[in-house]
């Protein structure tokens, strides 16, 4: 009844092309902006922002990253870790380099490093696809990971082979380490993410996003029809990686402010990365948000449950959350493989219907 | 020839590891050929088998507080089997059944679900700590080739080869001769003509799983008699996939080679290339062996040649 495009006509190709082309979702998503952005800051504590809102930004924005692979270009990988790994060591020898430059800036250009590695290990999907390409980008996330641990200079010779953010002021406003206040923090990653969603969000859209799909349907067909599989294929992995090393700045600066790379950007944060992606479905860019906040969610919920609300001591419940986020992620494929982003499609051609059977 | 000695030594212990990695490989290859599945908790599976052996045997697991005794070696073993076989059975019939005609993906994601759930499974039921696994394989080195060659190579390895061979013999026969075999080989063929000739793909499924299960198993034994039982033993699996990669996703044999040059190539790499660049490379060198290896023959050693089609 009230969700209905009726009435909305469109008098122009602008209009016709827009991002929401339905008045209600247009509103919807700028009330949500609006609440993430004028209400929540306000509101906003250190558990909060470190515990929910950082995490479910940071996973949101490495998620994105790697559905554009994934999810538009069909390429599967499992060396998320490694690049937000790349990330987060370029973002930190660059503020060592050039304390002065502003925060953004550097973040671009940790962007741009990650997606030159990327760019190189995404050399083999030219050759190999499917699994034998997934495994391949294992060699990457291992590689990676030994280099951060051994080369001394990635981490300034540091005795505990850790590296700590230093301190970056954004125009004027602490947003790393202990000092910066937690609206600070949320605030900078929020625009961030909302800036590189809304470019994300168009490039799919584009010839370059049009050509990835062709490639994931069928790229032999694709390259028939006249696109070079080499420019798509890593136009994506750049793109990509750029996404995920961002994330990868983002998360150790803002997030974890000091990281050992072994545990923090292990295989198990690429697996982290692919379970958004999967729950909240391939090839859609509200889909990471909605995976990301699964993902970040339902642990934090289990553990309550189980240690606040039954009793549990949290090495049991550690093993039992293992066990029902298993049981949770096969659950989910069986029931909806397309992930939560179809769950919301289905809703919304439901409501357009509403109170009506037909 | 101290030198020559040094390198027959390293060359020979790094095909054990080889032989090690292929056992691992081998599951993988099994569930793969069958059902096109890349079976990520195979590392798992071998875990949860070596703990749930270990159960059956030691005085401190459920079976010992619920019949007051505990089974010796020649009957824990087909128990375990028997666990294994209804694991598989439980796995087809809450899991797979659901989830065929599912892009390959959506399977592959199933199978690290399946792997959280065996780990939080096993870690509930049998605890997290290091358990030693005493079967009566002999342990330390051979003594007749320590004194006529002077050669060091652990008795255990010796075994695992040996056993690692028999098991490819029965899998062979088991699948050339026997007439699930040949249902086995028919489903990998094509899964549709399979099923309009008559073959239960469900029972099929449960089979396969099984037999991998069996697989894992022994590579369980294996791996828990030299390290012991614990978390470590699943991460194994990923070592068995650039195995996988040099060998082909679908080839036994491809399995076995391919364990075996990655695990001379990762010894001889450790030694003679690692304290050049500090160490501890094993850990991504197969990898990157497996990835040079894939730009010149992306299907691998013996892998069925890729046609596409349009």
């Amino acid at each position: 009844m009230f969700y209905r495009e009726s009435g909305q006509l469109k008098s122009s190709y602008v209009a016709d092309q827009a991002m929401f082309p339905i008045a209600q979702d247009r509103w919807f998503v700028f009330g949500v902006l609006a609440l993430a952005f004028l209400v929540a800051p306000f509101f906003i504590n250190e558990y909060w922002a470190n515990a929910i809102l950082l995490p479910f930004l940071v996973y949101a924005l490495a998620a994105l990253g790697l559905n554009i692979l994934t999810g538009y270009c069909g390429q599967v990988s499992l060396g998320t870790g490694a690049f937000m790994a790349v990330g987060a060591y370029a973002s930190f020898k660059l503020v060592g380099f050039f304390p002065e430059v502003n925060f953004l800036i550097v973040l671009a250009l940790s962007g741009v490093v990650t997606a030159a590695v990327g760019m190189i290990f995404g050399l083999p999907s030219l050759r190999i696809k499917g699994f034998y390409l997934a495994v391949a980008t294992l060699a990457a996330q291992f590689f990676l990971i030994w280099v951060f641990n051994k080369v001394g200079w990635f981490y300034d010779y540091n005795l505990t082979g850790m590296i700590t953010v230093r301190p970056i002021d954004f125009f004027g406003v602490r947003i790393t380490g202990p000092e910066a206040t937690p609206a600070a923090k949320y605030l900078f990653t929020l625009t961030v993410v909302c800036i590189l969603a809304l470019s994300a969000k168009n490039i799919v859209r584009g010839r370059i996003g049009r050509e990835w799909m062709a490639i994931r349907d069928m790229d032999i067909a694709a390259e028939l029809i006249g696109i070079r599989p080499l420019r798509a294929k890593l136009s994506a992995f750049a793109v990509s990686s750029f996404y995920i090393g961002v994330a990868g700045a983002l998360y150790f600066s803002i997030y974890l402010g000091a990281v050992e790379p072994v545990e923090a950007f292990d295989i198990n944060q690429s697996f982290y990365v692919l379970f958004i992606i999967i729950i909240g479905g391939l090839g859609s860019v509200l889909g990471v948000f909605l995976g990301s906040a699964f993902i970040v969610l339902i642990p934090i919920l289990l553990k309550n449950i189980m240690v606040g609300g039954m009793g549990f001591d949290s090495g049991m419940a550690g093993h039992v959350e293992i066990l029902l986020m298993g049981m949770l992620i096969i659950f989910f494929l069986i029931v909806e493989p397309h992930g939560l982003a179809r769950l919301w499609q289905i809703a919304k051609e439901k409501l357009r219907l509403w109170p009506f059977p037909h | 020839m101290a030198f020559d000695i040094f390198l027959l030594e390293v060359i020979l212990s790094g095909l054990m590891t080889g032989v090690m990695y292929a056992l691992v490989a081998l599951g993988f290859v099994l569930i793969f050929k069958a059902s096109g599945i890349f079976n990520f908790a195979q590392g798992v599976m071998a875990l949860f088998a070596a703990l749930a052996l270990y159960d059956f045997l030691a005085e401190d697991g459920w079976f010992f507080a619920v019949f007051g005794f505990t089974l010796p070696v020649w009957l824990a073993i087909p128990a375990t089997i028997v666990v294994m076989i209804v694991l598989a059975w439980v796995i087809e019939r809450t899991v797979l059944r659901f989830l065929v005609k599912q892009n390959e993906i959506i399977l592959f994601m199933a199978t690290i679900g399946l792997a959280f759930v065996l780990e939080g499974l096993g870690d509930l039921l049998f605890g997290s700590d290091v358990k030693p696994l005493d079967i009566g394989i002999p342990q330390g080195a051979s003594d007749w080739l320590l004194d006529s060659f002077n050669l060091y190579i652990e008795q255990l390895e010796i075994f695992a080869a040996g056993t690692a061979a028999v098991l490819v013999a029965i899998l062979a026969i088991f699948f050339q001769r026997t007439r699930i075999g040949r249902a086995l080989r028919a489903v990998a063929d094509d899964h549709q003509a399979a099923l309009s000739v008559g073959v239960s793909l469900d029972k099929i499924w449960v089979i396969v799983w099984s037999v991998s299960g069996i697989v894992a198993l022994v590579a369980g034994i294996m791996w828990g008699s030299k390290s012991g039982v614990q978390f470590s033993l699943s991460l194994i699996a990923l070592k068995a996939l650039p195995v996988l990669i040099l060998g082909g996703f679908t080839s036994v044999p491809g399995a076995i080679v391919g364990g075996l040059i990655i695990g001379v190539g990762e010894k001889l790499a450790e030694v003679y290339i690692g304290p050049i660049v500090g160490g501890a490379i094993e850990n991504w060198f197969a990898y990157m062996l497996a990835l040079v290896f894939l730009l010149f023959r992306p299907q691998g050693l013996f892998g069925e040649r890729i046609i596409e089609r349009v």
